[in-house]
């Protein structure tokens, strides 16, 4: 057993305390004016931060908004490939992520899922099995994505899957990228279900898959969309781990199915950024724009989802 | 006078077998029973059926006890309630009679807990199977965030009842006494009701699956006096069809519709730093609340200790 | 349990046994309860693969080359003849980055997070916060794209002379101001959740003896969120190191033997992932020296964002500790 000095909250208290001596002992020193000064330099200093942080982002945004202008329109998303500015556009690369998310959705719900109700529902919070997984589920969300794009080529493009650089590649890759976020938000939203209505259902005969299946799952469901939206959006602003799969930037075709050569939307981007031209600039602003008002979709959506039919108990 | 046709008369409150061969309750003047047996009748074949026999009952979470050596019979189509202060281990009781303690990972019961003569934590007996059988009331009332039809419908279709659902729906809500509120809001969500309603859709989901038992745990504590009543009312209705244990620290509660009570008390071990609950006198509602054996009953029940 | 108000004898049933056993010894139950562990267990695959495919190949590189060689030297050029096997440069990279993300995440992230929990009333809250979630939502390509025409040529433009020459194409500066833009939502929101779980009541004991808001939050939250910060930072520093595109883009591809010189903000540099990107594209033949190559310096970075991540597991767990 800690002693008493070891134990947290004892230790957040004298922090606490001795924050509040130091506040007294100022106090009643006689500066009340210099505090009042130091009070506004400090306010100030935080409103800066924040107004750092927001100008940054609308820089970030507005800079592609006026540098993308000239190429914002149909052209962008009906153009395919091209080494010609003026002939180039995002089709291939959106039918390219529309089939790798496509696939992503397909995989992640039922594994993250599957995993959060094991954890919460029928894993005894204290067991090795448990804990082992929750580290693994823990690290895997801190490893560097590239990382994951170097797994996809070591095992799923060559072997033991051998799938080769193709739209289903990326797919698992981005799926295992992902994952830790589905499983952490159903996890969630699981967890938010009463036990009362757990052991309503139980107490009637019913079984534990039974329950989950009719009361829990669907009242957490909610939840669980917003996490799988949240994470799809995640998957599609990746690029990183698509680079080492091979996906070639320069592909004329569409891509059409789950075993073909693709591209996608962040990587084309990444295609114009490195060109020279100043025209494959514009392409790239415009581009970016697009993504943003794919992505601000995606979440708002999520959100308005879970505002209209988040289970309140 | 055989079983079968006690069940047949025509009486308001139903028999009792006097315990440790006390006078009847006919001597008391404001209830009039007709007593069927002879004091002391353990052993004669026309005593009354039990459904649960305990024999030395000790549950604890975790190696910490919460009760203690509890030995009482249920009997059938009664109302059997257990009162005693808080943290007397009532709940816990009446939850090892469904087998709701397994849920929690930490709780071992010891002893013999026998249901109509079988041993009810046998290796062979299923929990799920067990609680089709008894049913739970809770001290919240806990509808499914779903509507009213669907509350009731859940239980018979996941068991697979048979029968037509409209029908089992209607049996039951007009068995909880609550089809006329509800008749044209089935659909409705079940949280949009009062807790009184609430807790009677709770009691008509438990009918639904037709149990042989309900337990309620503390049911009215929620509730607002009007409701308490309904409840109270229902459950004197019930008793003729099922058998009821019910858990309440409402003493007046226990007096007004149980016909056995069984009183825990709280103890501490040596250096106080556990305690569990034990039972002190279980017995006729009316003995225990106008004439206890134990001077503790009378304390508690006279509003001297709480 | 009909409906009716009595029994009548036939329809009583003769005491007969209960049935307790399970009507049916469900096997669904089992299967299900294979494929939800299964599900589960797929975390625990794909850690182990992560690091199989990481160590397989490491080994084999610690075969060819010497392990100090690659750890201590200075000498980085895999692709070159003759190769260059020490890693330090673009380990300085990478760190020269990452520090220059924290110079100007730290004060950005936390003075907000003081802002959102100190200042911020009900309604500014409820703006700033989305947008801080929309930062945090932001492709990394295009914070990359953002620093290199934006940033690149803005630090250009205002660089001052007395400072020497200003930077070029690509720099540890762009690069680092983008990765600092990119991890403050991390800071924020984390520090903030930190300091919001402050009780009330010790604030409320110091503004009670007349103290300023400034200090109430310096000297009394700020301390007592202490841990939930530390873990916050952590947590960014993890994210700028594994960060790939926006030094792919901006800070350039060419290692900096020069170990101190990476921390100059107007030099290129090369960062691991960004040799890992240039390097590991689809042609790159299994079995390599340049293959291993890649996978040896995944490791290293590997290794160094898992620490990071058990640091910052310990420290959040310190602050969740206390409050639940």
């Amino acid at each position: 057993m800690a002693s008493r000095r070891d134990d947290p909250k004892t230790a957040r208290a004298s922090i606490a305390l001795a924050g509040a001596r130091g506040v007294t002992a100022a106090m009643l020193s006689d500066q009340p004016r210099r505090d009042v000064v130091r009070n506004t330099i400090f306010a100030s200093l935080l409103l800066l931060a924040v107004a750092v942080a927001l100008a940054g982002l609308a820089f970030l945004i507005g800079d592609s908004l006026i540098k993308g202008a000239p190429r914002l329109n149909i052209d962008l998303l009906t153009n395919g490939t091209s080494a010609l500015p003026a002939n180039a556009g995002l089709r291939s690369a959106i039918i390219g992520t529309v089939w790798i998310i496509s696939f992503v959705a397909l995989f992640i719900v039922p594994l993250g899922v599957g995993a959060a109700i094991f954890l919460e529902e029928y894993a005894s919070k204290e067991s090795r099995l448990a804990r082992t997984v929750e580290v693994n589920i823990q690290n895997l969300a801190a490893v560097p994505s590239i990382i994951y794009g170097l797994l996809g080529l070591a095992f799923i493009a060559r072997s033991p899957l051998n799938l080769g650089f193709v739209v289903l590649t990326a797919s698992i890759t981005l799926t295992l990228l992902v994952l830790p976020i589905v499983i952490l938000v159903s996890r969630e939203a699981i967890r938010s279900v009463p036990p009362s209505i757990r052991e309503g259902s139980l107490a009637l005969g019913a079984t534990q898959w039974q329950t989950i299946r009719h009361q829990v799952l669907p009242a957490a469901i909610p939840g669980i969309a917003t996490g799988v939206i949240l994470a799809l959006s995640r998957a599609i602003g990746e690029t990183a781990p698509l680079i080492p799969l091979g996906a070639a930037t320069f592909v004329t075709f569409d891509p059409s199915g789950p075993l073909s050569g693709y591209t996608a939307l962040p990587l084309q981007i990444f295609d114009w950024v490195k060109q020279p031209q100043d025209e494959f600039q514009v392409l790239a602003a415009a581009g970016i724009i697009v993504m943003l008002v794919l992505l601000i979709a995606m979440n708002s959506f999520a959100i308005w989802l879970r505002n209209r039919y988040e289970q309140r108990w | 006078m055989s079983e079968v046709d006690a069940m047949t008369q025509d009486d308001s409150k139903p028999e009792t077998e006097p315990v440790g061969g006390e006078s009847p309750r006919a001597e008391h003047p404001t209830i009039a029973v007709k007593t069927q047996f002879q004091p002391g009748s353990a052993g004669d074949a026309s005593e009354k059926e039990k459904v649960f026999e305990l024999k030395d009952i000790s549950v604890a979470y975790g190696g910490n006890p919460a009760v203690k050596d509890v030995s009482i019979d249920v009997y059938k189509h009664e109302v059997t309630a257990l009162i005693g202060p808080s943290g007397c281990g009532k709940s816990t009781l009446i939850r090892t009679l469904n087998r709701m303690n397994d849920l929690v990972p930490s709780a071992s019961v010891t002893g013999e807990l026998l249901y109509h003569g079988e041993d009810l934590y046998g290796p062979t007996v299923d929990p799920v199977q067990v609680r089709k059988l008894i049913g739970m009331v809770f001290q919240k009332p806990n509808p499914f965030p779903k509507s009213v039809y669907e509350n009731i419908a859940f239980g018979p279709k996941t068991l697979k009842m048979e029968g037509e659902m409209d029908e089992i729906v209607e049996r039951a809500l007009r068995r909880a006494a609550l089809w006329d509120e509800v008749k044209d809001r089935l659909d409705d969500n079940a949280f949009g009701m009062s807790g009184g309603q609430q807790q009677r859709l709770c009691i008509a989901r438990c009918l639904a699956v037709a149990p042989d038992v309900i337990l309620m745990d503390e049911p009215c504590s929620a509730l607002d006096p009007i409701s308490t009543g309904k409840i109270e009312d229902l459950m004197m209705e019930l008793k003729e069809e099922f058998s009821i244990v019910i858990v309440t620290h409402n003493m007046q509660q226990a007096a007004r519709v149980s016909d056995r009570t069984a009183f825990l008390m709280v103890e501490l071990d040596a250096d106080e730093q556990s305690r569990w609950g034990r039972i002190v006198e279980y017995d006729d509602t009316q003995k225990i609340f106008t004439n206890p054996s134990d001077p503790r009953t009378e304390d508690y029940v006279s509003g001297k200790v709480g | 349990m009909e409906s009716s108000g009595h029994i009548a004898a036939s329809q009583v049933p003769a005491i007969t046994r209960p049935r307790l056993e399970a009507a049916s010894p469900r096997y669904g139950e089992k299967v299900i309860y294979w494929l939800l562990a299964a599900c589960a267990g797929l975390s625990v695959l794909t850690t182990t693969a992560i690091v199989i495919s990481l160590i397989v190949p490491s080994i084999e590189f610690f075969g060819e080359v010497p392990i100090f060689e690659f750890l201590l030297g200075t000498d980085w050029g895999p692709t070159f003849t003759p190769p260059g096997f020490g890693v330090l440069p673009i380990v300085f990279g990478t760190l020269s980055v990452t520090l220059w993300a924290l110079v100007f995440a730290i004060p950005v992230g936390l003075g907000a997070a003081i802002y959102l929990s100190e200042y911020a009333g009900p309604r500014v809250r409820r703006i700033l916060k989305p947008i801080l979630e929309v930062l945090a939502g932001i492709p990394t390509v295009a914070f990359g794209f953002f620093a290199l025409v934006f940033i690149t040529p803005q630090i250009q433009k205002i660089w001052p002379s007395f400072l020497g020459s200003e930077p070029g194409i690509f720099s540890v500066a762009a690069g680092g101001l983008a990765i600092g833009l990119m991890i403050v939502p991390i800071i924020a929101s984390v520090s903030e959740d930190s300091m919001s779980a402050v009780p009330a009541g010790l604030r409320e004991g110091a503004y009670a003896l007349g103290a300023t808001k400034a200090r109430v939050a310096t000297k009394v939250v700020f301390p007592a969120a202490l841990s939930g910060i530390v873990a916050s930072i952590i947590l960014a520093v993890s994210r700028a190191l594994g960060e790939t595109m926006i030094v792919l883009i901006a800070a350039g591809n060419t290692p900096n033997e020069n170990l101190l010189e990476n921390f100059n903000p107007v030099e290129a540099i090369q960062a691991m992932t960004a040799f890992i990107a240039t390097t590991a594209t689809g042609d790159i033949a299994t079995g390599s020296i340049t293959y291993k190559t890649v996978f040896a310096v995944a490791m290293v970075l590997f290794l160094m964002t898992l620490a990071m991540n058990l640091l910052s597991i310990r420290f959040v767990r310190k602050y969740r500790e206390v409050y639940e």
